[in-house]
């Protein structure tokens, strides 16, 4: 079976900085992957890469089989055009949730549907309202995103993605800028995607949702996948020790028994 | 001394001050259309990454900030048609003038207003696959608009401003046409009060505006 | 096609020098009484005494929205009638553009004040210090700093507001480009030599202020624009 993403060799540099060194990574068809890794240990960065929001130094990604780019001379080159095609099959969803504040709700969900994909306008309404619903907020519809709350907003964010039928999405800290009462709408929402069998990536501190919903855990230390494996496994008895330091030193590790 | 107003002196010539009017609208409009239309496009090549597009644009827009609008009036008046040997009228002189030094400035507010939208709005579009055009016109420059809105408002009332600078060159807008009548009546202090008076009443509201643009698109949203 | 010929042109630099010193000495004056003017308007404006303020507001409505060259004819054509008293180009081009900067000034100065936190009004005010000591001793400090780069900006567009002056024949350096030019009958030359020494010292005003937001900026100050 191919994976839905399957990441070989992964390097990505900023200049001297060498952030990800190496990555092998396969997701397959309805897994939800959570990324864990104190900051700066790359994991923001590999996921900025399965979409392309950073083009990788070296390495292949392929999407469902199709190799992203083409290679020319040992080299991995890509175009705009090819990059604007994979984002539409690849979702993504920002920690600041990132709404254009001067459209709708209704119209942030059907922007890219419509000048994107180009899909009619009525096509794109009703795939709009059938997303929003699914976040459970299809009465806010015609409201614009500053009189939303901020769990409101990434609810949003999740449906504006969704609209564009990915084959996976991505998820980058969506809960960090979030007041701690507006966590567990956002992570329901996340958690009902996964059952419904959407496949995702996501970057978290949320130990707990990576416990109860992930299919698989990569733990990042300086550019390198360290341990990966079922969330039981990793985040209840892992290998390295330098994992358990991570966990020991997380204030929301509490794993019910 | 006390001096007797007589500004009938000056409305008796209403038809001569209604060209005036009339010329400093039509310099008005033509300068600020091209001067902002083409201030957008400068400001998007300022913009640019490509070195080869921005910095030709760069260096227009410190030659058309830096040179004083008279100086550059009279230079097309005078001396433009001694290098095409074409003359040169006196109402082209002074929209060229007017036009050149509006592009660069308001290039400056749109380059400003675009560098303000937040990075993250760049990367939610090209998050659902938008290229840079899309991007650009649908999500970042319709936001930057709105913030411009108030900067531009004031370019615009320094454009009908320098319109009255067409009058060293003899065009017919208001002041020329008012310099006209106090030469014919000797009445230079009710012609140019009037003068100053109708410009006071024609751009206050529009200072209003921008106050209130400000207000409502200042820099947070 | 024209043949360039600066020889002419340069051979009367000294007589466009004087012009650009000419144009230097108003826009020194015009500065010099446009600041402190600007700030006392600026206080009237804030004032709590309605007359004090309204008059203000007017004032700066009055000389931000009326054409430079329209209050320059005034002052020198209509004013002299008016008050019967003689009157010089220079004297009136110092006074339209001392009078025109302050109006600009002033709303520099109401924004650097407004711009300081109110926490600075009340801690001064704690401390058994007068409005006035506030103002002087806490606020105006402060607020300067801010104001740097927005009164370099407007004292740039001062500058080359000052090219009008000759169109009352005083001898600025458009002036005497105009002169020079109907002297020699080479007006491209010499027209082409002025913009070009416009451009330079306008250049060299507006790097400087780049350079002193610059400074600021890493000094950590806020400044305003």
């Amino acid at each position: 079976m191919t994976p839905v993403v399957e990441i070989r060799n992964l390097h990505k540099s900023f200049g001297d900085l060498e952030v990800l060194r190496g990555i092998d990574l396969d997701v397959m068809q309805g897994e939800a992957v959570v990324l864990l890794g104190s900051s700066g240990s790359g994991k923001s960065t590999l996921l900025r890469c399965i979409n392309f929001m950073e083009e990788p130094t070296d390495g292949r990604v392929r999407i469902n089989g199709d190799l992203v780019g083409t290679e020319r001379g040992g080299r991995m080159q890509y175009r705009e055009a090819e990059l604007c095609r994979l984002r539409t099959r690849v979702g993504m969803v920002f920690q600041h949730f990132n709404l254009f504040p001067h459209m709708t709700t209704l119209e942030n969900v059907m922007e890219g549907q419509v000048i994107v994909l180009g899909r009619s306008k009525e096509e794109a309404k009703s795939k709009a309202m059938q997303q929003l619903s699914r976040v459970g907020l299809e009465d806010k519809a015609p409201e614009y995103p500053a009189r939303l709350s901020g769990g409101q907003k990434q609810r949003v964010a999740i449906a504006r993605a969704l609209a564009m039928d990915p084959e996976v999405m991505l998820f980058d800290e969506v809960t960090s800028a979030l007041d701690p009462e507006l966590v567990g709408e956002v992570l329901k929402t996340m958690r009902q995607l996964a059952e419904e069998g959407m496949t995702m990536v996501c970057v978290t501190h949320e130990i707990g949702f990576a416990y109860h919903v992930a299919n698989k855990v990569c733990f990042l230390h300086e550019g390198r996948i360290l341990e990966q494996g079922e969330p039981q496994k990793i985040l209840k008895s892992p290998d390295s020790t330098r994992v358990s330091e991570f966990l020991e030193g997380h204030s929301l590790f509490k794993l019910p028994d | 001394m006390q001096h007797n107003w007589n500004f009938a002196s000056v409305f008796a010539y209403w038809d001569v001050l209604l060209i005036g009017l009339w010329g400093t609208v039509y310099i008005f409009a033509i300068t600020c259309v091209l001067g902002l239309g083409f201030g957008l496009v400068v400001g998007m090549m300022r913009y640019s990454k490509a070195w080869w597009i921005s910095y030709p644009a760069r260096v227009f827009v410190e030659v058309f900030r830096n040179t004083p609008v008279l100086v550059q009036i009279i230079w097309f008046f005078f001396a433009l048609p001694v290098v095409t040997g074409v003359e040169v009228s006196a109402f082209t002189a002074a929209a060229l003038g007017i036009t050149l030094n509006t592009i660069a400035f308001s290039a400056e507010v749109f380059r400003g207003g675009i560098q303000s939208i937040e990075r993250e709005q760049w990367e939610a579009g090209k998050a659902i696959g938008m290229n840079y055009a899309q991007t650009m016109r649908r999500i970042i420059l319709y936001q930057a608009l709105k913030r411009m809105l108030p900067p531009l408002t004031s370019r615009g009332i320094e454009v009908f401003k320098m319109s009255t600078l067409a009058s060293v060159v003899a065009y017919s807008e208001t002041l020329h046409q008012a310099k006209l009548i106090a030469s014919y009546e000797f009445n230079p202090i009710e012609a140019y009060t009037v003068v100053a008076i109708m410009f006071f009443l024609v751009l206050l509201p529009l200072v209003q505006l921008t106050y209130v643009l400000e207000r409502r698109f200042g820099k947070s949203d | 096609m024209h043949e360039w010929d600066f020889a002419a042109t340069l051979a009367d630099m000294d007589f466009l020098l004087l012009g650009l010193w000419n144009t230097m000495r108003v826009f020194a004056l015009a500065l010099l009484f446009g600041i402190p003017l600007g700030l006392c308007i600026a206080l009237g404006r804030m004032s709590r005494i309605p007359v004090l303020s309204q008059v203000s507001s007017l004032v700066i409505e009055f000389f931000r929205t009326t054409p430079p060259l329209v209050q320059l004819f005034w002052f020198f054509f209509a004013l002299p009638i008016l008050i019967s008293v003689q009157m010089t180009p220079f004297v009136a081009s110092v006074i339209t553009f001392s009078i025109q900067s302050s109006a600009f000034f002033a709303e520099i100065f109401r924004g650097g004040i407004n711009s300081i936190d109110k926490g600075q009004w009340e801690a001064a005010k704690a401390i058994g210090m007068s409005r006035r000591d506030s103002l002087r001793r806490i606020i105006l400090p402060q607020a300067v700093k801010r104001m740097i780069p927005a009164f370099a900006e407007r004292s740039i567009e001062l500058l080359k507001t000052t090219t009008l002056i000759s169109t009352v024949s005083y001898a600025d350096l458009m002036f005497q480009a105009n002169e020079l030019a109907s002297k020699t009958f080479r007006p491209l030359e010499v027209y082409t030599v002025v913009a070009v020494m416009y451009f330079f010292l306008i250049l060299v005003f507006s790097q400087l202020t780049i350079l002193l937001e610059y400074r600021l900026a890493k000094s950590g100050e806020g400044t305003l624009r």
